[in-house]
């Protein structure tokens, strides 16, 4: 299960302000489900066509979980911009992933 | 043991164990760790957690064919097959043939957000990964409380925690967990052992008097009867060693075999032929006695007959003790060039006793020397009190005997009255007690060596006087005289005084034999004319007889021509 909201495009001639993230989630586990719902909704409302989340199901792919050290699910991975930030669980808390995303609320 | 373990279950249903092939914990467990179950192996920071969790995946893959999985949240992959390849462990290359995975597992709190619910799924599935992908039956899990530092939620934390440790029991592996010791009482700093119940293991790693020793002991072992006690382990270049713990039995093979002592005089008071192999030997003395003359003399005709013999000096150092034994005519650097002897010199202060032993074992297990000499144990007891050495000697004379090893110790008595009682008190544990002490007679000090005791052996109880010379060593009996025990120049004085004697003795004796024979020669001419004198009474009392004879015929014949005459003339 992969899904892309954005262009996966991983080319460095992006705008450096441009959000490129990782979800990693275990199938359709609850927690999972929640996530990519709440994630989803938050982009939408504050990353709004500044982003690009890629969605990894680990049990397809275990061995990106070794190589991007995921341990707890559901994961999300900032990649850009720097620096990397990892922010665990369901993505109910808007405040931390205001922090997690180095963004100000509102 | 694994073939016995499979029987075994048929029979009944007993716990399978896996062997960890770590020497000596196999023994104490009985068999390994339980098959299929997570075990739990905790201690405090740098006590061997770590390797022991290594060296179990590295043997199973190595020895026992059981690939393994090692998930470590602590070093790096590369770092732990850094500090792994100085045991002569290559994980690269197991990697490579599929025997081992490592995954490490890195979290950190600075760059994780908690943003609500989770789970440790993630985990779950990199270790099922790893597992699936080399068909492992092994795996470990090096310090997994390290997430507790990664994670602030410990409810989910520790339900996932249970959760893995009962989905390791589903996937069939046996599992190592390893876990730091926690403040107080607790054996971990999170509680592991409330989760993983099968297995227990404590390490421990304790300084007394300076000197260190690790230990190890089975807390718990759910469904089999284990060793309770602490056993001392060790790590060296070849990774842990758990010293094998003979339960003391006394069981143990006799050999009728005899081994010379070197000495031909000591073994003509041994019953003329030395002492039974396999047999522990006591050389005690006072400083200076020779007891390492004696112990050298029994290496080197040991190696002469091409027997192996392995030698620990706690004293001096091996090329001293060869230097000091060539005096005596005994040249040691032959076996040693040859490989029948090996020195193994070593303070008793390295470490501790149990180390001492741990680490005598394994060279022993190494060498396999038919003949091992302590010399002198006396020292241990620099790194250890009485009771300590005393148990830890019988347990290397039990071993020894066990694998059927003549062993030597020689002991340095303090006092010069002859003490029954060995300081370290193993006289009552050893077969033959060879005691060499001074005797101080006539303004000199000499050597005299005893036979305080020898099992099964017609034994001399005579002291004899111990001679160390440029030939070598020697034993001459010692004057028993009138005046006493004489030794030494004393000895020398009154053989030569006897050597005197006997010819004085000599001299007289011939004159008298003479004396004798002259007396013989006087009565023998005395008899002679006797018997001369009584010839010439018989003859002439035969002449009497005849001339009476000759008379009374003659006159019967002229009584009868009488009266013949008479007749005619009437």
């Amino acid at each position: 299960m992969k899904e892309l909201t954005a262009a996966p495009s991983y080319n460095d001639d992006l705008e450096d302000d441009r959000y490129r993230l990782r979800l990693y989630v275990t199938g359709a586990t609850p927690n999972s489900a929640r996530a990519i719902v709440n994630l989803k909704d938050f982009c939408e409302t504050h990353l709004k066509d500044n982003y690009e989340l890629e969605i990894i199901d680990v049990y397809q792919q275990p061995l990106i979980a070794q190589a991007d050290q995921v341990i707890a699910i559901p994961m999300l991975i900032k990649l850009s911009p720097m620096p990397l930030r990892r922010l665990i669980g369901d993505m109910s808390d808007k405040d931390k992933i205001f922090r997690g995303l180095s963004l100000t609320a509102g | 043991m694994a073939k016995e373990i499979k029987k075994g279950k048929q029979d009944i249903a007993r716990l399978p164990k896996t062997l960890t092939g770590i020497p000596g914990l196999d023994d104490i467990t009985g068999g390994g760790l339980p098959t299929g179950r997570p075990t739990l192996i905790c201690g405090e920071a740098g006590c061997g957690k770590t390797l022991l969790a290594i060296q179990f995946i590295v043997k199973g893959a190595l020895n026992y064919d059981e690939p393994g999985v090692f998930v470590a949240f602590e070093e790096k992959a590369d770092e732990l097959a850094m500090n792994v390849a100085s045991l002569g462990f290559d994980l690269d290359q197991l990697q490579k043939d599929k025997l081992l995975k490592l995954d490490y597992v890195h979290i950190d709190r600075t760059e994780i957000e908690e943003t609500g619910e989770y789970d440790l799924e993630g985990l779950f599935i990199r270790i099922g990964y790893a597992i699936d992908s080399i068909g492992a039956k092994r795996v470990v899990l090096d310090t997994i409380e390290n997430l507790f530092g990664g994670l602030s939620n410990q409810s989910i934390l520790r339900a996932e925690l249970r959760r893995l440790f009962q989905w390791l029991k589903t996937k069939g592996v046996t599992a190592v967990i390893t876990g730091e010791r926690g403040d107080g009482n607790s054996l971990t700093r999170q509680g592991l052992e409330e989760y993983v119940s099968d297995c227990v293991i404590l390490l421990d790693h304790r300084v007394i008097n300076q000197i260190s020793t690790r230990r190890l002991r089975i807390i718990k072992y759910r469904g089999s009867i284990h060793g309770t006690n602490e056993y001392p382990f060790m790590i060296d270049e070849d990774g842990i060693s758990v010293l094998p713990v003979t339960a003391l039995k006394l069981n143990k093979e006799a050999s009728a075999e005899r081994i010379s002592s070197g000495i031909p005089a000591l073994d003509k008071m041994l019953g003329d032929k030395g002492f039974y192999k396999g047999n522990s030997i006591l050389v005690s003395g006072t400083a200076g006695t020779g007891k390492t003359s004696v112990a050298a003399s029994f290496a080197n005709h040991a190696c002469s007959e091409k027997k192996r013999c392995l030698y620990f000096a706690f004293e001096e150092s091996p090329k001293q003790i060869v230097r000091n034994m060539r005096s005596i005519s005994l040249n040691l650097q032959q076996w040693v060039d040859k490989g029948l002897l090996q020195f193994h010199a070593s303070r008793p202060t390295l470490y501790g006793l149990e180390q001492h032993l741990v680490s005598m074992h394994k060279m022993i297990k190494e060498f396999k020397p038919d003949v091992v000499i302590f010399d002198p144990i006396t020292n241990l007891i620099s790194v250890g009190s009485v009771s300590d050495v005393k148990s830890m000697l019988t347990r290397l004379i039990d071993f020894l005997l066990d694998e059927q090893i003549t062993v030597m110790f020689t002991a340095l008595s303090l006092n010069t009255v002859i003490n029954e009682q060995t300081d370290e008190g193993v006289s009552s544990l050893v077969d033959t007690w060879v005691m060499v002490r001074y005797i101080e007679y006539n303004g000199e000090r000499n050597r005299g060596v005893y036979i305080m005791k020898s099992r099964g052996m017609q034994h001399s109880n005579q002291v004899r006087e111990f001679v160390i010379s440029d030939r070598g060593i020697d034993l001459v009996d010692v004057y028993l005289g009138p005046n006493g025990v004489l030794i030494g120049s004393a000895r020398e004085a009154q053989m030569l005084q006897e050597l005197t004697d006997r010819v004085l003795h000599k001299n007289t004796v011939n004159m008298k034999d003479r004396e004798l024979d002259r007396k013989r020669k006087m009565l023998e001419s005395k008899i002679a004319s006797l018997r001369t004198e009584f010839e010439t009474t018989e003859e002439e009392l035969n002449r009497i007889n005849i001339e009476e004879e000759l008379v009374k015929k003659v006159t019967d014949e002229n009584r009868v021509e009488l009266v013949k005459r008479r007749k005619g003339e009437q």
